[in-house]
């Protein structure tokens, strides 16, 4: 209980904190998609922390535009913007371990800066072609 | 993961998705999934582990370069 209630501490301070405003893009779907609810359940808790985060939510069947802008093809799945697109994309619903990541992303998105080692930043900074990188992730 | 999400955050042409492995059982098959976090760079290149900084950045970006 203790340790429960210590990390959603942590989580009420880093989000009391954010920096900018930062627009959550979530899609959703009516049917065939068992972890929708949950992931909005979850989505609107933590908007309900800070003033700076809202939840725009779509739907992947009905809204085929933004799913094209957002280049959404699955669900439940989460955008974050922050001055503009971050090109971060979580697929499922963010509990357990995830939910961390997803208030790190929050952060990030706020902040606008990586915080990467000297060297990191150049060798990201090189990249100069559009590149996909996938993190498989479990919450357990 | 989070050094994933800050290479998104540090470059506009990097994009970053975060796949929660056991929702989506197709993804699985795909790439092959056995263990994670387990990292897929274009498609093409697999990362095993959570790795640090020094060892993920510069093998992240070599992928990118091997095109």
């Amino acid at each position: 209980m203790n340790g429960a209630s210590g990390e959603l501490r942590r989580v009420e301070d880093t989000l009391a904190n954010l920096p900018a405003p930062v627009r959550l893009i979530l899609f959703i779907q009516t049917f065939e998609c068992d972890t929708c609810p949950a992931a909005r359940r979850i989505l609107n808790e933590v908007a309900r922390l800070s003033p700076q985060i809202t939840v725009d939510e779509y739907n992947l069947v009905l809204d085929r535009e933004k799913a094209s802008e957002f280049g959404i093809e699955r669900v439940p799945a989460l955008a974050f913007v922050g001055k503009a697109d971050t090109g971060i994309r979580f697929y499922g619903v963010p509990e357990g371990y995830e939910l961390a990541s997803l208030i790190d992303a929050i952060r990030l998105t706020a902040a606008g800066q990586a915080d990467l080692l000297p060297e990191s930043q150049a060798l990201v900074a090189s990249v100069d072609r559009p590149m996909h990188v996938q993190v498989f992730v479990t919450p357990t | 993961m989070s050094l994933a999400l800050r290479m998104a955050i540090a470059n506009p042409n990097i994009k970053v998705s975060i796949v929660e492995a056991t929702e989506f059982p197709e993804l699985v098959r795909r790439y092959q999934i056995s263990g994670v976090p387990k990292t897929v760079v274009d498609d093409r290149v697999e990362i095993l582990g959570a790795l640090p900084e020094e060892m993920f950045v510069p093998q992240v970006v070599q992928a990118a370069s091997d095109a």
